[in-house]
């Protein structure tokens, strides 16, 4: 930054924005994506529009803040070692296994009850679980903004003028891995049959001897293991968590899952990362008042013309992997 | 008989409504709080709240407000607003219709007491908010007052103080255009630095709107866009990831606040990445004295930690509300009399020597007073480095 402000201003090659805007969408991209992985699932194999998942994300998010606190305070109390990173994986590991038991109430408590409701019941549920875990969150702790812990130093590296983080590198990887994981588990174990096949046929299946409440808990179980990542690796790069975070969150993934197609691991992925691309660059070449505007148009575009999504089939309920 | 003990009613009836201090021993005096207890920023309505009891606490040691050579006992009636403009009507009409207090204090974001406002004027209510900055909020309406400065201030004098103090002629802004304060204030900023620089000296107009948490687009725009200052009137936690978001797209130039920034939060969401920057507002707790300085041991004694601007201008507002009472001469207990007296004697204040500075009402609902701009210094803490008065 010690060269006059003229060059600076003169010399930024657009590829060097384009670049730097790519990595910028990568991150805001994995966010999506992990939270519409739960969402496809929950939908494609339960038939259910699972509202409340933006705020298990939100919860998600809170628990790690907790767990972190809880073994930062560990650590400096001198009874074990633990390094930053070590903190950091071993807070995701728990609080991506305590949200899951957070989705399996979910969907004990809230869905198993109406499993023959009418959909539009089902799905109202879903809105009314989220408002009870953000006000229950708000009564719970308060309304002050809770400042998520700093568990590995920033640093910033400069490659030919496109700022990248040591923090974006790591969500961008564990967002593709946990997919790539998800995908693996649908595709090569017993349990993923299992999923694939009620994805295939809701009535049915059940019926050739797959417990369906079993799978039930197994896929909100997952889903919310995910959103627990997402939830803290949104706290590592944001570190300002609020009970109410996980609204509009929950309704742009959920476009996401949505234009993935019905059901597939990958398109909602792919749908995650396109969300946050179109938003970024939206805002690049627009005047970013207008972000939200363009960007869900050209949305809306794109499902005009593929209506069951990138990879959902016309009238198949198939779980393509 | 029968007409007789009739007009015997009539006369007790006649005699009540002529007489209203006949039937009211104890007139209590009601004074509603308007106040973000939650939503978006709950640190400000707690600190409207502390300050608040703080100054009942002070009446009811004094034995209630002596009004006219009267003791009147003090009522707070606390509404929360819950951040919401809607909420802060809902909360305003109540309290004047419903509970009818004398006077309203709050809501204190522009976003609630702009529209908070046009109700307390409809009703004839006289309303002050204390950190309310945006010019709409009492434009036109004679019953509403405030504690502070205006954004068309503070727009002019950061962009006084930036061109002094670096002498940098191209700025860069980002806001939140869904938000009546930060709005207003970009656009008063903008039109202020280019009158000082000239048209398009405003490199980068950059916005966003409530609830986003991710600006890496907007702020590599800002980055290539030559600017040498980026100036950003948000609100604290928004301040927090802005700044440190700009830094790791290495970006290494001054970033400016506004008074929004003055909370106890701001450094301990942002941390490291916001020391050493400036920003405008109404007191700086570090280096103050006197009353000033009484009121900041006593408020940190009591809730653990240094009050912010909100609630050194609450406490202003508190008693330009006890002065205003007490300056009526005495109370008619008719409620619609009082709201009137309270309003014009209000009005009438002159160098009113508050803990934020003198002030001066003449007329308006707008004081005349001086901005302090602070710097974030290297241990977080709020310290005054200038005063800039207009």
């Amino acid at each position: 930054m010690s060269r006059p402000a003229f060059v600076e201003s003169a010399g930024i090659e657009p590829m060097v924005i384009f670049l730097q805007n790519l990595v910028n969408a990568l991150q805001w991209g994995s966010f999506y994506a992990l939270i519409a992985l739960g969402y496809s699932m929950v939908y494609s194999i339960l038939m259910l529009f699972n509202f409340a998942h933006g705020d298990i994300f939100m919860v998600g998010s809170y628990i790690g803040f907790g767990v972190s606190m809880g073994l930062i305070a560990l650590a400096s109390s001198g009874v074990v070692a633990l390094p930053n990173w070590l903190i950091l994986v071993l807070t995701i590991l728990f609080s991506m296994f305590l949200t899951s038991f957070v989705g399996m109430i979910v969907e004990r408590v809230g869905y198993r009850p109406l499993r023959d409701a009418p959909r539009a019941s089902a799905a109202i549920t879903g809105l009314m679980i989220g408002i009870i875990l953000e006000t229950g969150n708000l009564a719970l702790l308060g309304a002050r903004r809770v400042s998520f812990p700093s568990l590995i130093e920033t640093t910033t590296y400069n490659v030919s003028g496109v700022f990248v983080t040591n923090k974006k590198i790591m969500i961008v990887l564990v967002s593709l891995l946990l997919a790539l994981a998800l995908h693996q588990f649908v595709r090569r174990t017993k349990w993923g049959m299992a999923m694939r096949a009620m994805a295939f046929d809701f009535a049915v299946v059940p019926l050739m001897g797959v417990p369906l409440n079993t799978m039930a808990a197994l896929t909100f179980a997952l889903g919310s293991a995910l959103a627990a990542a997402a939830g803290i690796l949104f706290g590592v790069a944001y570190p300002v968590l609020d009970p109410y975070m996980g609204i509009v969150f929950g309704w742009k993934a959920f476009v996401a899952a949505i234009l993935g197609g019905r059901g597939s691991v990958m398109g909602a992925t792919l749908a995650g990362f396109l969300l946050g691309f179109t938003e970024i660059f939206v805002a690049m070449i627009f005047p970013s008042t207008l972000r939200d505007l363009i960007a869900y148009s050209i949305i809306l575009l794109i499902l005009a013309i593929r209506p069951h999504g990138f990879f959902g089939e016309p009238y198949s309920a198939r779980l393509r992997l | 008989m029968r007409t007789r003990s009739l007009v015997g009613v009539f006369v007790l009836l006649g005699f009540l409504t002529f007489f209203p201090s006949g039937w009211v021993q104890a007139q209590t005096i009601k004074i509603g709080i308007n106040a973000e207890l939650t939503g978006d920023i709950p640190k400000v309505g707690e600190g409207t709240k502390f300050a608040a009891q703080m100054w009942l606490e002070d009446v009811k040691a004094a034995g209630g407000l002596a009004v006219g050579g009267k003791k009147y006992p003090v009522e707070l009636v606390i509404e929360d607003n819950e951040s919401k403009a809607e909420s802060a009507v809902k909360a305003a009409t109540k309290m004047i219709t419903e509970d009818g207090v004398l006077v309203m204090v709050g809501p204190q974001a522009s976003k609630q007491a702009v529209p908070a406002g046009g109700i307390a004027n409809n009703y004839k209510t006289p309303m002050i908010t204390p950190w309310s900055t945006n010019p709409d909020t009492t434009k036109d309406r004679p019953f509403v007052f405030r504690a502070c400065f205006l954004d068309p201030f503070q727009g002019p004098v950061l962009a006084n103080f930036i061109t002094q103090e670096f002498k940098f002629t191209k700025a860069a802004v980002l806001y939140d255009v869904a938000s009546d304060y930060p709005k207003g204030l970009a656009e008063f900023f903008k039109k202020a630095w280019e009158g000082l620089h000239g048209p398009g000296s405003v490199v980068a107009y950059e916005s966003f709107t409530t609830k986003d948490t991710d600006f890496s687009s907007q702020l590599t725009k800002i980055n290539n866009s030559g600017a040498q200052v980026l100036f950003t009137p948000q609100y604290y936690n928004e301040v927090a990831l802005i700044v440190q978001q700009a830094h790791q797209l290495g970006w290494k130039k001054p970033i400016v606040g506004s008074d929004s920034w003055g909370s106890a939060e701001t450094v301990s969401l942002c941390g490291k990445d916001c020391y050493g920057l400036f920003f405008s507002t109404h007191y700086a707790a570090a280096g103050a004295t006197g009353a000033t300085k009484a009121f900041i041991d006593r408020y940190q004694k009591k809730h653990g930690y240094v009050p912010d601007d909100v609630a050194a201008l609450t406490w202003d507002a508190m008693l330009l509300v006890q002065k205003a009472i007490e300056d009526t001469g005495g109370l008619t207990g008719d409620l619609k009399k009082d709201r009137e007296n309270v309003r014009s004697a209000m009005g009438r204040i002159t160098k009113f020597k508050g803990i934020t500075g003198e002030m001066t009402f003449s007329g308006g609902g707008d004081p005349s007073k001086c901005a302090v701009i602070v710097r974030i210094s290297d241990k977080g803490q709020f310290e005054f480095y200038k005063s800039a008065c207009p």
